[in-house]
């Protein structure tokens, strides 16, 4: 932008207080990280003789592959698994009923559609949280514990989603639809063929946010699935701590820590432009 | 607004809404309804039969001094929470914002710890701070300092608000970046022209006109910080030590999984309810002024 080339922005001594301030910030928010990436190539004993090293050892594939492959209660590679299901699983189901929900309230007008609107709004106020015991019944009797369809279901259903697609259907120019009906198109192929691809970014900015929603799912998870071998990789960290007085088997536990973030990470860096919109479309 | 062109069908659109419909009918109202229902009942010890009350559980939670200090505890933790991410967040926007080139580099380095899970935002501050291992807590020690947020209450409070703020840090960099860069640039030229210095400036131009980005951010923050903490709390302290970290969200898991009191759980989950349905309320409202603006 030309115009910010004004008098406001700083120079000289001024500019580089600037990126000082701001390189600290950025090494505040780094430090965490970069202790967790180097507990996890060192050795448990350079970790109980603290003060730990700063500075990456050589113990690197040794954490890694004990974690991925025996874990402390499962391995890892197996909580990684049932994270991405949990996270595809989600994402994916939240998009495809918000979708279809959204396209029947937008293109048709049926008996109770104010109503279905009204009961979706106040899913806002259901957050999981509020209604844990409940809902854990529910599962349970469904026999959904230590399941995949435990683990997403009771949290497929979303407001946000479906708001976000209705306000993209409406503008939607109307001619589009008039055409697809001139034209003799029935209502799933005008969906199917004109108004997914329309959708394209919206649902892909919407992805990025739904799908970070459900790796980093916690609470759900912890009360649903028992069995190690459900466990997903962010609820499964805290179950490699040891009860009681035993000392915690650091670097598998922080190599696990940066194994859990890696995926996320990588869709919101690798779609940065697309995470943005998505977070700023789904808080409107 | 109304679509003009709408397609004809009855069965369709029904077929259409029936998967949320049914998802939400078996795990979001039943369950609610269920939390009210339970909310007016206490299980007898065997689990066998259940007796009415009434409002009772909600007196005996009201008069329970751990359920009042839970409140208190929420509240302190969610204002510091809500503090301390969007200081330090206003701080980087402000300076982001005043450079003519890089800033997205910085937008880019800044936003990604918003993909870190809050239980394992809590692991890695757990274990800067661990009382036998923590980095932290060693050169805390040779300074003098004795840390321990397993038996000090202020610094277990203190260690779960920097783990909670610390990952919230990048989304509302985005927001108040996005809304510093939105104030046209010659307002604030016109206002440098005049004399006025930087915080001459910010104080009485930029910080006014941020405020819808300020005022948004406050409660997304809020609703952050009392229902998403769960994972930061469970990891770092367990509620502990003697309660101190006891958010309402933490108590409900608690008593309703841990200490299996259904009826006092079903009686708290109705008031975080109410509480979610007023931050609803406002967040839209807020919105609708928004939109207008």
């Amino acid at each position: 932008m030309a115009e910010r080339h004004g008098m406001v922005e700083r120079r000289g001594v001024g500019l580089w207080l600037t990126h000082l301030g701001l390189i600290v910030g950025v090494a505040f928010i780094f430090f965490p990280i970069w202790l967790a990436f180097v507990a996890s190539t060192v050795s448990q004993p350079e970790i109980v003789s603290p003060p730990m090293p700063l500075w990456p050892g050589d113990q690197f594939v040794e954490n890694y592959s004990k974690a991925l492959v025996s874990g402390v209660n499962a391995p890892v590679a197996r909580m990684l698994l049932n994270s991405a299901i949990m996270a595809f699983g989600i994402s994916l189901g939240k998009i495809a009923i918000s979708l279809l929900s959204a396209f029947a309230i937008v293109y048709f007008r049926f008996p109770g559609r104010r109503l279905f609107f009204w009961l979706i709004f106040l899913t806002l106020m259901l957050p999981v949280e509020v209604r844990i015991v409940p809902t854990y019944e529910v599962a349970a009797n469904f026999g959904m514990l230590n399941s995949y369809s435990g683990l997403i279901f009771p949290l497929i259903a979303s407001a946000t989603a479906t708001f976000l697609f209705r306000q993209f259907f409406m503008t939607v120019p109307d001619e589009l639809a008039e055409a697809a009906r001139v034209d003799g198109a029935r209502p799933m192929q005008f969906f199917i063929d004109i108004l997914l691809p329309m959708s394209r970014t919206n649902i892909a900015a919407l992805f990025v946010i739904l799908f970070i929603y459900g790796w980093n799912q916690y609470l759900w998870p912890l009360l649903i699935t028992t069995d190690p071998e459900m466990n997903t990789i962010v609820m499964g960290i805290k179950q490699m701590f040891p009860s009681g007085d035993d000392i915690a088997d650091w670097p598998v536990i922080m190599a696990t820590s940066i194994l859990a973030m890696i995926p996320p990470v990588v869709v919101v860096i690798g779609m940065q432009k697309l995470f943005i919109r998505g977070l700023v479309d789904s808080e409107k | 607004m109304e679509k003009r062109v709408r397609f004809k069908g009855l069965w369709l659109p029904l077929l259409l809404v029936m998967p949320q419909l049914l998802i939400t009918a078996v795990f979001f109202f039943y369950p609610a309804g269920q939390a009210i229902w339970q909310s007016l009942f206490i299980p007898d010890p065997f689990g066998l039969s259940m007796r009415y009350v009434g409002l009772g559980n909600f007196e005996f939670l009201l008069s329970d001094p751990f359920y009042r200090a839970s409140f208190v505890t929420t509240a302190v933790f969610s204002i510091l929470v809500t503090l301390v991410s969007m200081g330090v967040a206003l701080y980087l926007a402000v300076l982001a914002d005043r450079l003519i080139k890089g800033s997205g580099t910085y937008r880019t380095l800044l936003i990604w710890p918003y993909a870190v899970a809050p239980a394992v935002a809590g692991v890695l501050w757990l274990f800067m701070f661990n009382t036998r291992v923590g980095v932290v807590t060693w050169y805390l020690g040779v300074l003098g300092y004795d840390w321990n947020h397993v038996l000090n209450q202020g610094e277990a409070m203190g260690l779960v608000v920097v783990a909670s703020a610390w990952g919230r840090i990048s989304y509302n960099f985005l927001f108040f970046l996005a809304g510093l860069q939105a104030i046209p640039r010659s307002v604030i030229e016109a206002a440098a022209i005049d004399g006025a210095r930087f915080w001459t400036r910010f104080r009485t131009i930029v910080f006014p006109l941020l405020s819808p980005t300020t005022f948004f951010l406050l409660v997304v923050n809020i609703v952050y910080a009392f229902f998403e903490t769960f994972g930061v709390i469970h990891t770092i302290t367990s509620g502990g030590p003697q309660q101190a970290t006891t958010i309402l969200v933490y108590k409900v898991y608690a008593d309703g999984f841990v200490g299996q009191d259904l009826g006092s759980s079903a009686a708290q989950s109705v008031i975080l309810l109410v509480i979610v349905g007023i931050l609803t309320i406002i967040q839209f409202k807020y919105i609708e002024r928004r939109v207008h603006y």
